[in-house]
């Protein structure tokens, strides 16, 4: 180990603070927002702490009664977790096999870059034709019908992570259970789901995260509390005539939540993802 | 058992991926070729043929060379502010200080707020009237009076790209930190002894474990850049004077707003090309990489 010089390791240490005010300062004002009165958030010079934590917000986004902002809210946070949740069980069932027939078969692993390159296009290629399809099915504004869209994107993403995830479960363990007579459905259910299963659940955190994060197809898809989701919702209070702050910052902090508490959780297996699979999208 | 066999069974096994496939993206995309050679509306009529006409119109359009600009612009200056500000962050995070395991998780904070929220939080503080960089920059005397930064061209494309950087650089330094983690410590004390200097040592023995990951990262963040639309949409919906349209916003106003499927299917093309090109380019240079290490 080198000897650090006393002048550097105070330079790296300024740099370090510096590095943690520029990550942290946003997130935190964001939070600051959430908590502070009308009057601290328009007050000049600014309030940078409120003087009473105020957290009526809250209550406000969370309460469930007729018509109030906080049913809309919740109405999109159930539509969000739905939605995301069925495109992702959709996702992984679908992927499943697929990406173990693409480890174990290399005659077809050229599918495998189709199946990526589907990734790289733009979500405008396929929206106009998506939307009048939707329309003709009567899917429009409808949980099914975006869950649907959403395996555009997490059908394929999905496919690569499980696909090197088994890529790392030596095929022995399989062939010595085929000579011991194992029909090919006991092999996978008893031996390499249950070996796969730490891959496949981070695979399905990363669809969750992809649907949560979703915006541009739930923009053009859904139109009322039927199937708003959560992006969409914020979006319409950062743009609509809410003239308090607070209340945007709050819907925001709500919505970061989950996906934050699962990023701090599951750091190791998600950078471990991230620097092999590739960037979450 | 046989070769052919073990194929057939794997396709069989693929069949519900590609039945999706073709549902979702095959048929999508398809059809969108289609439309673009007609006169489609959105919604009522289903348009007559017209040739190649939409793309005459659309590659002739001063909007669209403009929007090219722009997004090419956003993506250039985004992405390369994103690597540089990643990798030096990667290099002090792997440096050793008090705290570093906490920085280290404190990192993941931007990656995971979703794209919207993050949109929105960068847009309050923007705020005109009540934003916290106006008040900041007001309250240490760096500035005179509060300024509109999304709401003046000048600045509003800058205030999205540093937005922008703010929540994907972190990605980049921690493939960056894998990256330089798997830095064997013999090489780098080895360098050390043979005297070789902190500029040479990052250019020669450090470079070439950094460069394979970055070079994916590079090139997945510009593609990604390159079709951006929800943190534009949510901050300026591509104004003040459209300075912030991008192509994905122009697609989204031609085919949705004003209803043109059939012109905005051939923009959407047009996009999807220079995207293909950009990822075609990709596959070379990690080719090439891969090739020579």
């Amino acid at each position: 180990m080198e000897r650090q010089s006393r002048l550097f390791s105070l330079f790296i240490h300024a740099c370090a603070l510096l590095l943690a005010v520029v990550i942290l300062a946003p997130v935190l004002w964001l939070f600051v927002m959430s908590i502070s009165s009308p009057a601290d958030l328009s007050a000049k010079p600014l309030n940078w702490w409120p003087d009473e934590i105020d957290l009526s917000r809250y209550a406000e986004l969370l309460s469930t009664a007729q018509n109030s902002a906080g049913a809309a809210f919740v109405a999109s946070l159930f539509n969000s977790l739905t939605v995301a949740g069925l495109a992702t069980v959709a996702a992984i069932a679908v992927a499943i096999p697929s990406a173990w027939a693409v480890s174990r078969t290399p005659s077809v692993s050229w599918s495998l870059y189709a199946v990526i390159a589907t990734y790289m296009l733009p979500p405008v290629a396929l929206a106009v034709p998506l939307y009048m399809g939707l329309a003709h099915l009567g899917l429009l504004n409808n949980v099914f019908g975006l869950a649907l869209v959403y395996l555009t994107i997490l059908a394929p993403f999905t496919t690569w992570l499980l696909k090197s995830g088994f890529d790392s479960i030596p095929r022995e363990i399989e062939s010595a259970a085929m000579i011991d007579g194992a029909r090919l459905d006991q092999i996978l259910r008893l031996i390499t789901l249950p070996l796969a299963a730490p891959v496949m659940a981070t695979s399905a955190l990363f669809a969750f995260l992809l649907a949560w994060d979703e915006f541009f197809y739930a923009l053009l898809f859904t139109s009322d509390q039927r199937a708003k989701t959560l992006t969409v919702a914020i979006a319409d209070l950062a743009g609509g005539r809410v003239s308090d702050y607070g209340l945007i910052a709050t819907a925001g902090v709500l919505a970061a939540l989950p996906p934050v508490l699962i990023g701090l959780i599951m750091q190791k297996a998600l950078i471990s993802g991230l620097t092999s699979g590739g960037v979450k999208g | 058992m046989s070769g052919t066999w073990i194929t057939t069974r794997a396709w069989l096994l693929m069949l519900p991926l590609l039945a999706v496939m073709i549902a979702v993206i095959g048929w999508p995309l398809a059809d969108t070729v289609r439309l673009s050679f007609t006169d489609a509306r959105l919604v009522g009529t289903e348009g007559s043929f017209v040739g190649v006409e939409n793309y005459a119109k659309m590659l002739g359009n001063s909007n669209f060379l403009r929007a090219l600009v722009t997004t090419t612009w956003f993506a250039v200056v985004s992405v390369f502010a994103e690597m540089v500000i990643g990798v030096l962050a990667a290099l002090l995070l792997n440096q050793q200080f008090r705290g570093r395991t906490l920085l280290r998780a404190l990192m993941i904070l931007p990656w995971a707020l979703p794209t919207v929220v993050n949109a929105t939080l960068w847009r309050l503080i923007y705020n005109p009237e009540y934003g916290a960089l106006n008040a900041a920059l007001t309250q240490i005397g760096l500035l005179d009076g509060y300024r509109s930064w999304l709401g003046e061209p000048g600045s509003a494309l800058t205030a999205l790209i540093v937005a922008d950087c703010w929540k994907n650089f972190p990605l980049v330094a921690l493939i960056a930190l894998a990256a330089l983690q798997a830095v064997p410590r013999d090489i780098t004390a080895a360098s050390l002894v043979d005297g070789a200097g902190p500029f040479n040592r990052f250019r020669f023995v450090i470079m070439p474990y950094l460069a394979g990951p970055l070079l994916v990262a590079l090139v997945l963040r510009t593609i990604e850049a390159f079709k951006v639309f929800d943190i534009i949409w949510v901050m300026t919906r591509g104004g003040p004077a459209n300075s912030t349209r991008t192509l994905s916003i122009l697609v989204y106003q031609e085919a949705f707003s004003f209803q043109r499927a059939g012109s905005g299917a051939s923009l959407a093309l047009i996009v999807t090309l220079l995207v293909t090109v950009l990822a075609v380019a990709y596959a070379a240079l990690v080719r090439k990489a891969a090739g020579a290490t």
